[in-house]
């Protein structure tokens, strides 16, 4: 190479005064200028959306958290409750609900009568309009509990018909009554009456989040409560598993497992199952865990094992990802002074990836309290879950439902009452899915170092 | 020291601390050692040069089988240490890499304090006793690596919060720490200004009393004012071994003598 060619040739920009700008500056400028408006606008409309997703959720949802209760004194009539005066409890469990109905009906309409009000409605019988079926289940399991106040008047704040809690949020209109065999004009007359007289009112809703569900007809009394505890069961076996077995198989993978082909296979179809379709996860759980396995149907362990094979390619590849981005000159150091691999690796390496390993791992578990899919296939939707499980082994092998399953057997429904409920059930499911990432931005912060 | 005539310089022992014998590294199908033979003796600093990509890292890496970690990389021949062949299928690397301490071209403290960086070694190979022995191997390293006087008020603050030159003589305390027979230096100075570089170059002249050390270096002037015997690579050949004095002065071969004279590399 001769010194020629690297001498400058006649320079082909022309000298000018850096006080203009040439063209060829200006059109750079210019596209730069244009690409910034671009990503200005783009963030814009993310934000519109995400505004706008926001205030339908509030707006939808937040009125599942209060319920319209009526608040009465019920008396607990000897005569019905306890024919035969011996307060034996088996007795009084003989009673069914249906005893119990008059008692409330009479109560609520005694609120009526002692406050003249006036309304076509003259009898108890005609209360019941107002009053939820889930009333007199709340005052037998009271009366069962507590035998010795039969025959004293209690108050009860019991919960209104679904109906009446939808007159008051504005759900149901006058307009729409006539056509409505639930309800009729002269019953939302009274309730105004009583709304205004302090008997029937909105309170927070504390049984939306921990009651449990209620079947069509009962939307009032719906809950989310126990769909929550078998998210709890199903997250607590995906913790269980998924981490080790996540973290070992990264682990392994990356710092000891020779390069070779089959090891290139594994990592391939690792990637790829993170991109699996979760339904495809499902109906692998039905066929090896309940069909072979012959597991209970329906129960959180199932779920559980099913979210944990969706769960594992996520947090093996955060986990892998993390370790890779600690720097070979650590390995290095380590096993300079004499550290065997694997202490290199558990004293070194695995400190410097732990937040990006929690990190993962987090994100893997909101992910999986929000999957819904695969528990379509396993039977965790539908109305099961009436009661809390008692205990800890029930709470893997009772059947349950999880949070976003039950949300969508909600939206299912027919009655709009349910409609409002889903909403709030998202909101629930959003704070936990924000608190999880919140912690897992904290864990971030709280471990990570410089090197 | 530094100004005794490089011709009157030589090997303190003439024990035979490593031999080398028909080494071949191969990584995957690149043969990157041919044919080396070299003598390393006990309580000498040997130097390697040579061009980039000559081999000189490859072959410094043999000696304490950090090698192993490189899934491509073969290596054949014999290598021994006081008679052992370190390959030998009973020998286990970790073993040996107390034995053998290295110190990185890049300074790589952990992320962790000065104390416990020093103490890392001395710790899982069960050196100390008890806090109080710990603390003195601490010391005694740390002073060893000329930096005792810089960081005896900050054990504990983090290692990576020292400047580029401290860290490197850090590296080089942990590395002694563990109280090795054989030193291993890759570039050790190649990130260091002239100050920092001038007090390693001090530090291993005084290792030189315990130590066999071995280093590699990019800078003539380094290799001919620390070490005595100088080992000369190019393209995968040890072309020239001897007297660092004869080497620099008299070279055998001409490829030696076009590299220190500047012309190839
Ligand atoms: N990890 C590796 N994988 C594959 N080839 C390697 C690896 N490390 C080194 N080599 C090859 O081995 C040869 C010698 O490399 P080496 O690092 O030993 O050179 P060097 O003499 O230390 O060079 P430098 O002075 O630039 O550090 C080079 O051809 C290089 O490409
Ligand atoms: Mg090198």
């Amino acid at each position: 190479m001769s010194d020629a060619s690297l001498a400058p040739a006649a320079s082909p920009r022309a000298r000018r005064s850096l006080m203009e700008t040439d063209a060829h500056t200006a059109k750079r400028n210019a596209a730069e200028k244009r690409f910034r408006l671009y990503g200005v606008a783009a963030i814009c409309a993310g934000l519109f959306f995400l505004v706008v997703l926001l205030t339908s959720i509030l707006g939808n949802g937040l009125s599942a958290f209060q319920q319209t209760f009526i608040t009465t004194q019920v008396f607990l009539d000897p005569a019905k409750l306890d024919k035969a005066g011996n307060r034996d409890p088996d007795d009084i469990r003989k009673v069914s609900t249906f005893g119990y109905t008059p008692l409330i009906q009479n109560a609520v309409f005694e609120e009526v009568t002692s406050r003249n009000i006036e309304t076509p409605l003259d009898s108890a019988k005609d209360m019941k309009a107002l009053i939820s079926a889930s009333a007199a289940a709340q005052v037998r399991d009271f009366v069962i509990a507590n035998p010795d106040r039969i025959g004293e008047t209690v108050e009860f704040r019991i919960l209104a018909a679904s109906r009446v809690d939808g007159y008051l949020k504005d759900r149901v209109f006058r307009e729409d009554v006539a056509r409505d065999k639930n309800i009729d004009a002269e019953h939302l007359d009274l309730t105004d009456a009583l709304v205004s007289a302090g008997v029937i009112a909105k309170q927070f809703n504390t049984s939306f989040i921990f009651g449990s569900d209620a079947s069509e007809s009962r939307a009032e009394s719906a809950g989310l409560g126990v769909s929550m505890l078998g998210s709890f069961f199903m997250m607590l076996v995906v913790l269980v598993l998924a981490l080790p077995i996540g973290v070992a198989a990264s682990i392994y993978l990356e710092e000891f497992a020779p390069q070779n082909r089959f090891t290139d296979l594994i990592e391939v179809n690792i990637s790829n199952l993170a991109a699996v379709p979760s339904i495809v996860f499902g109906i692998l759980g039905l066929a090896v865990f309940i069909q072979f396995a012959h597991l209970p149907q329906s129960a959180p362990i199932v779920g559980g094992l099913v979210l944990t094979l969706m769960t594992l390619p996520t947090i093996i590849i955060s986990t892998r990802a993390s370790l890779k981005s600690v720097p070979p000159s650590i390995r290095d150091a380590a096993l300079g002074v004499g550290a065997s691999k694997m202490q290199a690796v558990f004293h070194h390496v695995l400190p410097l990836a732990m937040p990006g390993i929690l990190t993962g791992t987090i994100i893997g578990l909101a992910q999986a309290l929000g999957e819904t899919a695969p528990l379509l296939l396993i039977g965790m939707v539908g109305y099961i879950a009436t009661n809390y499980p008692d205990g800890f082994v029930s709470g893997f092998m009772d059947p349950n439902s999880a949070m976003p399953a039950q949300i969508y057997e909600w939206a299912k429904r027919a009655d709009p009452a349910y409609y409002e409920r889903a909403w709030g059930g998202i909101i629930i499911l959003l704070v936990f899915l924000l608190t999880m990432n919140l912690i897992a931005i904290l864990l971030r912060r709280r471990f990570e170092r410089r090197w | 020291m530094y100004d005794a005539p490089l011709t009157r310089r030589e090997a303190a022992v003439d024990d035979v601390k490593i031999s080398a014998r028909d080494v071949q590294v191969f990584y995957g199908d690149n043969h990157a050692i041919k044919d080396v033979d070299v003598d390393i003796q006990d309580k000498t600093v040997t130097a390697f040069i040579g061009p980039s990509g000559c081999g000189k890292s490859t072959f410094l890496r043999c000696l304490n089988r950090m090698n192993d970690t490189i899934d491509i990389c073969r290596v054949e021949g014999r290598i021994t240490i006081d008679g052992d062949d370190i390959y030998d299928k009973r020998v286990d690397p970790v073993q040996l890499r107390a034995k053998v301490g290295m110190v990185f071209q890049k300074p790589n403290p952990f992320p962790k304090s000065i104390y416990d960086n020093v103490a890392y070694g001395p710790k899982i190979h069960g050196m100390a006793k008890n806090k109080a022995e710990l603390d003195e191997i601490v010391e005694r390293a740390l002073r060893r690596g000329a930096i005792w006087d810089e960081v005896k008020d900050r054990l504990h603050a983090p290692g990576t919060g020292l400047s580029g030159g401290q860290q490197q003589r850090l590296c080089i305390a942990r590395a002694v720490a563990t109280e090795p027979e054989v030193l291993l230096m890759d570039e050790p100075c190649s990130a260091l200004d002239p100050i920092a570089t001038a007090q390693v170059e001090e530090l291993i002249d005084e290792l030189r009393q315990t130590y066999s050390v071995v280093i590699v270096t990019h800078s003539m002037q380094q290799a001919a004012r620390v070490s005595q015997k100088t080992a000369f690579f190019h393209l995968g050949h040890l072309v020239e071994f001897g007297e660092t004095g004869q080497i620099f002065t008299n070279p055998e071969d001409k490829r030696t003598e076009s590299y220190i004279t500047g012309r190839i590399g």
